[in-house]
């Protein structure tokens, strides 16, 4: 064991909490794993409690209350409430199409300081297409209004890629037509069942050169209007992004059954074992889980990372991404120009998205299979 | 929300917004700014002037009361503190 591991890492900054894995949305890039956990694996009310209990002594201090569909478990209001009361920062994140006015209400009064409404289109047509549920875009907009009229803050979260890339300059109108103080524009990341569905989601170079000047010129116009958060592609980037801040540095996702990550994707890793907060302290496994400690910190860096100056800024980029392109998580992440494979990266992408997109296979419980797009 | 950028003056009365939380962390013994997907560690200043941020304090008394505190002019540190408000207004951290 070597001295960086034997300190005990700082506490977590923030918890995402996967209440559960059902929505009733299918968007085809769903960062949730591809075997989704089902009603009947997910934590009841009082072990969630216990769990916030224990981020908030752990020193977290943001609680994402997310899923699959938050609403859609009754317990929500009640956890809200616990989590504010031990003084987490609470944030919604929320397809929305489950709330009614009343439960806006309700989440309010619970405590709740931030809502993250997702939209998939500003066309109507294409919204309800893209999550695979008809007239989720008409209740989005009538949520966002309840959203406002409670005083809620509310961040719109935009997912782009190559069905709705041209309309990013009318999402943005969206957002501030709906009172939005921020819109998270996302270009879709490729894990789970987004890189299932790589193919039919991917934008053109052109395509995302054209939405970054959208997005540029946006952020200077609507200064002091919109606060952007601006997710770009990694094919086409040029430096990874630092996931999740670094491995086991300042983020932890739980899922519906209890399992702890860090992060939502970890699970596609081999021979990693998540232990669960019913299992084991959430401090114990955050210090000492062989597998947050195994990509912790710079010491299990191959080169060109291990050497590189910028391996606390970038910390390797993303372990399910090499392993997701390159078959080993213990690589620099291809995303970076530094990587012998980047070169190889881009032209994936560049191949895939010059192609005509092929149907989306649709997120479902069940075992996945080509639905009409 | 308002559909046009808030610019600071003399009179603004600057205060955090309800997502906006300025709290004291036990577990790294300093303040801490919690915001939609961020956390902010503030220096001393950021924090001396956050903490005037209350709804009823204007730009000029936050301005006269560091100057007090640092034992400056007004006039030296006041073009500084209407930055720094109209940076954190931007970023949505500040109301006016």
């Amino acid at each position: 064991m070597t001295a960086q591991t034997m300190t005990a890492p700082e506490p977590p900054l923030a918890m995402l909490v996967e209440l559960t894995h059902r929505c009733p949305l299918r968007c085809p890039y769903c960062s949730n794993p591809l075997e989704l956990e089902r009603r009947g694996q997910e934590l009841d009310t009082a072990a969630w409690r216990d769990v916030l209990d224990q981020a908030a002594a752990l020193g977290v201090l943001q609680v994402h209350f997310s899923g699959g569909e938050p609403t859609a478990r009754p317990d929500l209001e009640d956890l809200v409430e616990h989590a504010a009361g031990l003084g987490l920062y609470t944030n919604l994140i929320t397809a929305g199409v489950l709330l009614d006015e009343a439960r806006v209400g309700r989440l309010s009064a619970a405590g709740l300081d931030h809502v993250q409404l997702s939209i998939q289109d500003s066309d109507p047509a294409e919204s309800d297409r893209i999550a695979g549920y008809q007239g989720g875009y008409r209740r989005k907009i009538a949520v966002a209004g309840w959203i406002r009229a409670a005083g809620l803050p509310l961040t719109l979260n935009a997912p782009v890629h190559r069905h709705n890339i041209e309309r990013l300059e009318a999402i943005i109108a969206l957002a501030v037509e709906l009172g939005a103080e921020r819109i998270e524009v996302a270009h879709v990341q490729y894990y789970g069942w987004g890189l299932k569905n790589r193919a039919a989601l991917i934008p053109t170079r052109a395509q995302l050169e054209r939405a970054t000047e959208v997005v540029e010129a946006a952020i200077e116009r609507l200064k002091g209007v919109l606060v952007f958060d601006y997710v770009v592609p990694d094919y086409y980037a040029h430096r990874p992004k630092a996931c999740m801040g670094g491995w086991g540095r300042q983020f932890l996702n739980v899922t519906p059954s209890g399992k702890v990550l860090p992060c939502h994707a970890a699970e596609t890793i081999p021979g990693l074992a998540f232990e669960r907060v019913t299992e084991r302290g959430l401090a114990e496994i955050w210090a000492h889980s062989p597998a947050f400690e195994r990509f912790r910190g710079t010491d299990w860096m191959p080169e060109p990372c291990a050497s590189c100056e910028r391996r606390e800024i970038d910390w390797g980029g993303c372990r399910c991404q090499a392993l997701a392109i390159l078959g080993d998580a213990a690589l620099t992440d291809p995303a970076c120009g530094l990587s012998p494979h980047h070169d190889a990266l881009v032209a994936l992408a560049e191949a895939e998205s010059d192609r005509e997109p092929p149907a989306f296979q649709y997120r479902r419980m069940t075992r996945p299979e080509p639905v009409e797009a | 929300m308002t559909a046009t950028r808030a610019i600071v003056e003399d009179g603004s009365l600057p205060r955090l917004p309800r997502h906006v939380k300025l709290r004291f962390d036990p577990a790294r013994d300093r303040w801490i700014v919690l915001a939609p997907e961020r956390v902010l560690m503030p220096d001393e200043i950021a924090l001396e002037i956050l903490k005037r941020c209350d709804g009823k304090t204007s730009v000029s008394a936050i301005t006269q009361g560091l100057a007090e505190a640092y034992e400056a002019s007004a006039e030296e540190i006041g073009e500084d503190v209407a930055e720094m408000l109209q940076d954190l207004a931007d970023k949505g951290f500040v109301q006016l």
